[in-house]
């Protein structure tokens, strides 16, 4: 069993985004969403720094350092992207108008508890930026990343045991192993890799899993990173 | 007599600039980073300064300066975590305890400088709620939800960049540039403004985006 690289792991949440989504992609992983988007859909990608339309990244004479998004990439414009203020744009994020945001996280708990943004790195100042707005604020969070920690250790917990970013606000995970939703009874399989058991899968997760009637196998195109 | 807001260099700009001051730097990610100010702020070395700026440690804005010149006493900010290996200034000084820190939501921050040019003193929002972050606030619950109640910011001086204005303050942003400038601007007693040109002409009201009524003096610094 080939657990999904980080490119596999965008392309199966952008399968997800529905045509007419505002969608904000987290820093990291999630930006590639953007490559992966399904090609009959038309969205509009937010940044938190104001711009509305976020393009593909800027390359050669495109490069503007006024033009960048909230990971301080350099970008382009879709058509039809406007930008406003960061003040506009976080009324935008808490005011419910963000369909879904997708961010990269530490910890989730099968309560909906995200743990993004701080690892208690000893001597090194705290960032937050945009997390706990766009994770209290957008009408779903979903969650990119690894099932279980460098080390081995689940990150899919009952309880998250690193600083919060929100509570109660994940409704669904997409890890290289499988895709789970958070719901009112804990989590859900959704979708896991045909290679995987249950047992195997439970094994991995610090929370109790229940399988989806009609779960499904998670089955990725081969892409592979540059580099 | 004539509104005209144009001073000839950033070291007028922040002449009067006082010891103690609580200034509002705006910028993110490279863009709208009022450098050309920063350094003046620098050499003018007012002392004591709170600086309420979304990031402490950015490598584009010079806002490090400030701070390695040991002229900040706190800093309101967002994001305070450096880029390399060694501490940055901000995080050397905190390390050691000669900086404060407040750390802020982003939305958070910018919804509290906004109030505070917009005559609210407080609000409740949900973000941060059941976070370290808001740990001391007080919590109300709205339509079954928790909130946490924030304060306003207010600042002394208020540092932007944008990229034209005109001799009424009036200004123009390049793409990203706005980001926390125009809450930031109308925050601040004092509001400062650079940008790469003044046109002689007014700039147009469908132009401006934010109103010359909020800045103070003006000050072309070519890009």
């Amino acid at each position: 069993m080939q657990p999904l690289n980080r490119l596999q792991m965008a392309w199966r949440a952008a399968q997800d985004i529905g045509d007419g989504m505002l969608v904000n992609l987290g820093i990291g992983m999630p930006v590639a969403v953007a490559d992966y988007l399904r090609p009959e859909v038309d969205v509009f990608i937010q940044s938190e720094n104001g711009v509305i339309g976020v393009g593909p990244l800027a390359a050669g004479e495109q490069v503007d350092t006024d033009l960048v998004d909230a990971g301080s990439r350099r970008i382009t414009l879709r058509p039809g992207a406007a930008i406003v203020d960061s003040s506009w744009s976080f009324a935008m994020i808490r005011g419910g108008h963000i369909d879904v945001t997708i961010l990269g996280a530490f910890e989730v708990a099968s309560n909906g508890d995200l743990a993004n943004w701080d690892m208690r790195s000893p001597n090194k100042g705290p960032l937050v930026g945009g997390a706990m707005d766009l994770a209290a604020g957008a009408r779903q969070v979903w969650v990119m990343m690894e099932h279980v920690t460098r080390a081995g250790a689940p990150r899919l917990l009952e309880r998250c045991t690193l600083p919060l970013t929100a509570v109660g606000c994940v409704t669904r995970v997409y890890t290289d192993l499988a895709v789970i939703d958070i719901t009112a009874a804990g989590m859900r399989v959704a979708e896991m890799l045909p290679g995987i058991s249950q047992s195997d899968l439970q094994q991995r997760t610090g929370a109790a899993l229940t399988f989806a009637a009609g779960g499904k196998a998670l089955i990725v195109p081969d892409l592979k990173p540059a580099g | 007599m004539a509104i005209d807001k144009r001073v000839s260099t950033a070291a007028q700009a922040v002449a009067d600039v006082a010891d103690g001051s609580t200034v509002l730097i705006s910028g993110f990610g490279g863009a709208g980073f009022p450098n050309v100010l920063i350094r003046a702020l620098r050499d003018r070395a007012a002392k004591n300064l709170t600086l309420v700026v979304n990031s402490a440690t950015h490598r584009y804005s010079l806002t490090h300066e400030l701070i390695a010149a040991g002229l900040v006493r706190k800093v309101v900010c967002t994001a305070a975590r450096g880029h390399d290996k060694q501490p940055s200034p901000f995080e050397r000084l905190w390390i050691e305890g000669k900086i404060e820190l407040e750390c802020v939501p982003q939305g958070t921050f910018s919804e509290r400088i906004r109030a505070g040019g917009a005559g609210i003193p407080a609000f409740y929002t949900p973000v941060g709620f059941g976070t370290e972050l808001t740990q001391d606030k007080e919590v109300r619950s709205f339509a079954g939800r928790q909130h946490v109640l924030e304060h306003a910011i207010k600042g002394d001086v208020a540092l932007v960049r944008a990229d034209v204005a005109d001799r009424y303050g009036n200004l123009a942003f390049r793409y990203a540039q706005m980001n926390f400038g125009p809450a930031m601007a109308t925050a601040a007693k004092l509001a400062l403004a650079e940008v790469r040109t003044v046109l002689d002409a007014p700039l147009g009201h469908d132009r401006v985006q934010l109103p010359g009524c909020y800045i103070d003096r003006v000050v072309a610094v070519g890009s």
